[in-house]
């Protein structure tokens, strides 16, 4: 037993050396031959595979239904994809008429979006101070590239999207849509209103030239007139406002509209407005879901029906 | 005529929008107008027809019973926001290569512009600087607009209407809202962005912008054309006149309402009603503020120590 024990692995190394060299050596050789058949049924699995890549593992973590055109996966399509699950799987077949909705919310929203990505982009490229903001907007308009696209589209969108929030409040409007149950509803849009003027007022004293400069002077002298907050307002000297305390002096950081407006403008615009804007939108879209979806278009109700129940089986047309 | 004058105005790249906003307003106007009318017509017929209304599936579009209800979100709905999306990128690619947005000389708050205008969308509350107080067309009017809009649903008992385009069945609520919106807002902003010029004075379309010119105007006001002359006597008359409008002009509205629109009126509770006329009436007061100033050169109706009305 020693002696085999020895003539293995002890003092005769070069005979056990020389068995592991064999060993090796026939290892790789049978992996090699396994290789040769290996690999091309490996490759051909794998190219037959690549053949339907909706099979395979990577695809199917993405995407979890199948794409047959089958009623269901039409509905699975908008309900298990996060950006389109804002919509139900089925509407109202008028509720797509564009004469009816005329898409101003959804318009409104895309350029919401359209201000979101280009404002990120400008940002790179501008300092909210007054050393600095003018000459940043001159270096955008001149030298950077796509500067000045970048620099209109941000300017027509904030633009078209007021008139798109017009547009949409005369709509909802018109078609009676904030009646109940969409009372809230109409409430927070009319705060998105609010706040969409507001996002385009804070950004118009952004570039530091002569035309934000006294439009928003003209804008927050209004403030100073303020009744009881103002110091030229009714009852505000009494109250003890002057022009450094009062709330102009407060939405400007100064008596006069200079760096630290800018400042604040800048933050309220970038920061402060598109947050507390996106929570309402959030909530906003949420409501025309929880609401019962858009308003119509609804059958018309006669005024002998006026003060009977909306809903349930008497309602009218169901 | 001065045409320069005018596409100098029209061509400003920020009155674009607004140049733009007034084709655009009319055409969705037209819209709504078409299908109200179409609606009210459907109305009628259901009206007179009992027999029908109980059938008929009370819509103005094509309808056969064996239709399904409900289409599918994708793809009938979500081509439609694609397309749409794609448009209005289309739109403001082609708006935004050709026309630069505007940059004018650095800020100098020692060189005031003339005129210093606001940002197009608040030219209407600057128009109504012109006929009121800072602290009313700056700050009151704005809050109450604010508020008017948010009460609107509450203080709208009309179930009617609710969901359709209709004239008949909500002519109140529209034709105020209507004039809110077109007369008052949309107008206003009309005018203090084509018509204002230096000075904030009234130049026509096409009148050339003369920096110089001068308008001897003098204004009165309203205590004074009574000859009253002490403070006391002005303040307690001006209050007397502005509580006195509210409450002729409430039963103005509740006379209107009683014989016209008695079934609205019934929905309504005390205090929607009187937050209604309140809200109307003081949307009444800007333009016959207007008509006082510029048919009788009025300026304030209401004057005490702390404030002018």
């Amino acid at each position: 037993m020693a002696d085999e024990n020895n003539s293995n692995g002890g003092s005769s190394g070069k005979n056990g050396r020389v068995g592991l060299v064999e060993r090796v050596t026939t290892g790789v050789k049978e992996d090699i031959q396994a290789l040769k058949t290996d690999i091309p049924t490996k490759a051909k699995e794998q190219i037959d595979g690549l053949k339907d890549p909706t099979k395979t593992q990577v695809y199917t973590s993405i995407f979890r239904h199948k794409h047959d055109d089958t009623p269901r996966n039409r509905a699975l399509g908008v309900l298990s994809n996060v950006f389109l699950h804002l919509h139900p799987a089925k509407i109202n077949r008028d509720a797509v008429r564009y004469s009816y909705t005329w898409g101003m919310g959804g318009i409104t929203f895309y350029l919401f979006i359209i201000l979101t990505y280009t404002g990120v982009l400008l940002m790179f490229y501008y300092h909210p101070s007054k050393v600095q903001a003018f000459r940043d907007v001159l270096y955008l308009e001149h030298d950077v590239p796509f500067g000045k696209i970048l620099r209109n589209m941000h300017r027509w969108a904030a633009h078209l999207m007021v008139i798109g929030v017009w547009l949409h409040m005369f709509r909802v409007f018109l078609t009676g849509s904030y009646k109940k149950p969409r009372e809230f509803n109409w409430n927070i849009g009319v705060l998105l209103l609010v706040f969409t003027l507001l996002l385009s007022f804070t950004g118009y004293l952004l570039p530091d030239d002569q035309l934000g400069f006294w439009a928003v002077t003209v804008g927050t002298n209004m403030a100073r007139a303020t009744p009881l907050l103002g110091h030229e307002g009714p009852f505000g000297s009494m109250l003890g406002m002057t022009p450094y305390n009062d709330v102009r002096f407060g939405l400007l950081g100064g008596s006069i509209v200079d760096a630290n407006a800018l400042l604040r403008s800048y933050i309220w615009h970038c920061i402060g407005i598109p947050i507390v804007a996106s929570v309402l939108m959030i909530v906003h879209f949420w409501r025309v879901r929880k609401d019962g979806g858009i308003s119509g278009p609804a059958p018309v109700m006669l005024e002998a029906e006026a003060d009977k129940p909306r809903r349930g089986p008497k309602a009218a047309g169901e | 005529m001065d045409w320069r004058q005018l596409w100098e105005i029209c061509s400003a790249p920020d009155n674009v929008p607004i140049v733009g906003l007034i084709p655009l307003l009319g055409f969705y106007i037209y819209l709504a107008v078409k299908q109200a009318r179409a609606n009210d017509q459907l109305i009628e017929q259901l009206e007179a027809d009992p027999a029908m209304a109980k059938t008929h599936h009370r819509k103005t579009w094509p309808f056969k019973p064996g239709w399904a209800k409900e289409v599918h979100v994708w793809p009938f709905l979500l081509r439609i926001e694609f397309l749409a999306a794609i448009i209005v990128t289309i739109i403001l690619m082609i708006w935004s290569i050709t026309l630069n947005a505007p940059l004018e000389e650095p800020a100098n708050p020692n060189l005031t512009m003339n005129p210093a205008k606001a940002p197009w969308y608040f030219l209407g509350l600057q128009e109504m600087l012109v006929y009121f107080d800072p602290w009313i067309a700056g700050v009151v009017m704005p809050t109450m607009i604010i508020i008017g809009l948010m009460v609107i649903p509450y203080i709208d008992t009309n179930p009617l209407g609710s969901g359709y385009y209709t004239w008949k069945q909500r002519k109140f609520s529209i034709s105020t809202f209507m004039f809110g919106f077109v007369i008052l807002w949309v107008a206003m902003i009309i005018i203090g962005t084509f018509i204002r010029g230096p000075g904030w004075q009234w130049f026509w379309p096409g009148q050339t912008w003369d920096h110089n010119r001068l308008i001897y105007e003098v204004n009165r006001d309203l205590p004074d054309l009574f000859g009253l002359t002490s403070n006391m006597a002005k303040a307690v008359f001006g209050g007397i006149v502005v509580v006195g409008f509210y409450l002729v002009g409430g039963g103005a509205v509740y006379s209107l309402f009683r014989r016209k629109m008695q079934k609205d009126f019934q929905r309504m509770s005390l205090l929607q009603f009187s937050l209604m006329a309140f809200l109307w009436l003081t949307m009444i007061a800007l333009p016959l503020k207007m008509a006082l100033r510029l048919l009788w050169h009025i300026k304030y109706v209401w004057i005490t120590p702390w404030f002018n009305v």
